[in-house]
């Protein structure tokens, strides 16, 4: 079972939430200091991305953030309910937005990418879902 | 914490000093103020971001937007940030070429090019 395990409604006020709490633990399981900016924008650009993901698609489930304390790994993943079908989603009546909805969603999955080195996107018809894995230092090293 | 806003006006340079957290949840307002200034005809816009505790991609993405509609008037969108963390996400996102970045809003006013 998860560590610690949160779940939203998909709105965008509580992903400050998310952030916060994903930190707390993070900064408790051993992720160095300075890395914890880096799980904080990470987490916050995963569940910015599953809330956008949940809103166009009208899906009234939360979304869920599992964080997970591992031997010498802490992991996030952030879970949404979209089913991701085809890149091409949403196509006809959707008007110009989908493409801006797009844009952000790649920037957000770019800064992701471009900040976790161990970051696996899976994505498939009940969902899709962001596992981000940090290493921990050992307590021994947080008490010097 | 929330999103602070505010302008002040240098010679043809608005000075949009913000502070807080961008996000998802506090960027809308920072893109109605942007708009706003655009449509009130301020074209030459100085973000002083030195107030900013986090920005995420949906902070950069209303940057972007701002940045296109001043260009339409053949404005300038100018940054004014110091700050590591929040350097690294315009590096990351290869923006640092896109938006001219200054150590201070004194330098930015000044700026011609």
């Amino acid at each position: 079972m998860a560590t610690v395990e949160l779940r939203f409604s998909a709105l965008p006020e509580h992903v400050r939430t998310a952030r916060l709490v994903a930190a707390a633990v993070a900064r408790r399981a051993g992720v160095d200091e300075a890395v914890l900016d880096e799980v904080r924008l990470a987490v916050g650009e995963a569940c910015t991305r599953a809330v956008g993901l949940h809103q166009h698609g009208g899906i009234s489930a939360p979304v869920k953030v599992l964080l997970i304390e591992e031997e010498k790994l802490f992991s996030i993943e952030v879970g949404d309910e979209a089913p991701h079908a085809t890149p091409g989603r949403g196509a006809s009546g959707d008007g110009p937005g989908t493409d801006v909805e797009t844009e952000e969603d790649e920037m957000g999955l770019a800064v992701i990418s471009g900040l976790v080195d161990d970051v696996e996107v899976s994505a498939g018809e009940q969902g899709g879902s962001i596992r981000m894995r940090w290493p921990t230092v050992p307590p021994a090293t947080l008490l010097a | 914490m929330d999103l602070s806003l505010s302008t002040e006006t240098m010679g043809d340079r608005t000075i949009v000093r913000v502070g807080g957290e961008i996000d998802v949840y506090t960027a809308p307002k920072l893109r109605e103020q942007l708009v706003e200034l655009v449509n009130d005809g301020s074209f030459h816009l100085v973000v002083d971001m030195e107030g900013v505790d986090f920005l995420d991609s949906t902070g950069l993405g209303v940057l972007v937007g701002g940045l296109k509609r001043v260009r339409a008037h053949e404005g300038s969108l100018r940054l004014v940030c110091n700050q590591e963390r929040i350097l690294k996400i315009f590096r990351i996102t290869g923006l640092t070429k896109v938006f001219p970045i200054h150590t201070s809003v004194e330098e930015a006013v000044a700026a011609t090019d």
